[in-house]
């Protein structure tokens, strides 16, 4: 069977001064599963790294202000709280408007993911994907209909791809930790 | 940072999903909703907010191991930007319907693989690969290539437009005020 291999790519957005030493590496290999629900959480990980607790919250807070770290908190499940519609939204946008569309769907508060990402012609025009959560698919699709009229993008083509089966869900697991 | 809070958000509560949400308490509901992107980094942070809670932190730490055991939460912690560590992509495959099922569980048991999901179009198999480099990540898509017999697309996130403040449940808090909010 013929095989058609496609370009890969994965660009790093970190530039080199960004970049993490050891020890926060291992802080991040042992944080991945979720912090200890204890009293003191940030020092129950310290022990295990021979890491004081105030080492543990300054190099998370550093991560946090280098935005390696996106957000610190309760990570839900939406399917499992009632939000059992989800939506990846797929837009092809003018390249020369990408950013300013995409800082615009991205503020929204019922989007949980706004990326560019490439375009794959002829079989993938779509260069920005949102991931939509809702109770329903009605308000899924009428929060879409709140987003074009929102950002103006009456005339731009887009493809709703709801999701019909999860296979498999969880947090990324990291096996070997590398500054990009 | 600001976030435009929706118009359309929780519209017709009767017949829509709250089964999740509807057995759950208020202090359950604040937990879930109030700290997805803002854990206090102090020593005692499940104190912290305790006190804003008008709880104790006995209590909180407690309703948040069982809802976690509930499936409610996945974690307490980090969500880490895409790529800022090692490399991923969101892959997609059009796989015919009478392969999907075997396609699909022979992609999500890679561990490097986090997300799996059937979805409405022409590619119906989407998934999510993490690994610790480039290499590694092409050498798993590749082998889901040769594995399948089918191509596999792969889209890596080149810009991030989102606020990521975590999702406003849109909860029903019918004792606000009591509860010290």
């Amino acid at each position: 069977m013929k095989v058609n291999r496609l370009p890969y790519l994965s660009e790093s957005i970190l530039s080199s001064e960004d970049k993490f030493d050891e020890q926060d590496q291992a802080l991040i290999m042992l944080i991945q599963m979720g912090l200890p629900i204890s009293s003191t959480p940030y020092s129950d990980l310290g022990k295990k790294l021979a890491m004081d607790e105030n080492e543990v919250l300054e190099r998370l807070k550093r991560l946090s202000q280098l935005n390696i770290i996106k957000r610190f908190g309760v990570v839900v499940r939406h399917h499992e709280l009632g939000y059992r519609a989800n939506a990846m939204v797929v837009w092809n946008i003018p390249d020369k408007n990408i950013s300013k569309l995409g800082l615009c769907l991205g503020q929204f508060d019922f989007i949980t993911l706004c990326y560019r990402r490439p375009r794959r012609p002829p079989e993938w025009p779509y260069n920005l994907f949102t991931m939509i959560h809702g109770q329903n698919r009605d308000t899924v699709l009428d929060n879409i209909q709140f987003l074009i009229k929102c950002c103006g993008l009456k005339k731009v083509e887009y493809e709703v791809l709801f999701s019909t089966r999860r296979f498999k869900q969880r947090g990324a697991i990291y096996h070997k930790v590398r500054a990009s | 940072m600001h976030r435009v809070n929706t118009i359309i958000k929780v519209d017709d509560r009767e017949n829509t999903q709250q089964h999740g949400q509807k057995k759950l308490t208020d202090l359950e509901k604040h937990l879930l909703n109030d700290f997805q992107h803002n854990l206090p980094f102090v020593s005692r942070p499940f104190s912290e907010i305790a006190k804003q809670l008008g709880s104790s932190e006995d209590v909180v730490i407690d309703t948040l191991n069982n809802l976690k055991e509930k499936g409610f939460i996945s974690r307490v912690g980090a969500v880490f930007r895409a790529n800022s560590i090692g490399a991923s992509t969101l892959a997609a495959m059009a796989v015919p319907m009478g392969e999907l099922e075997n396609i699909a569980a022979m992609v999500s048991s890679y561990s490097e693989v986090n997300h799996n999901y059937q979805r409405e179009h022409h590619f119906n198999l989407w998934f999510v690969v993490t690994a610790s480099d480039e290499e590694a990540l092409n050498n798993i898509l590749y082998d889901i290539e040769c594995r399948s017999g089918h191509p596999v697309m792969s889209l890596p996130m080149l810009e991030d437009y989102h606020i990521d403040l975590g999702f406003d449940l849109g909860m029903d808090f019918k004792h606000r005020e009591e509860s010290g909010v």
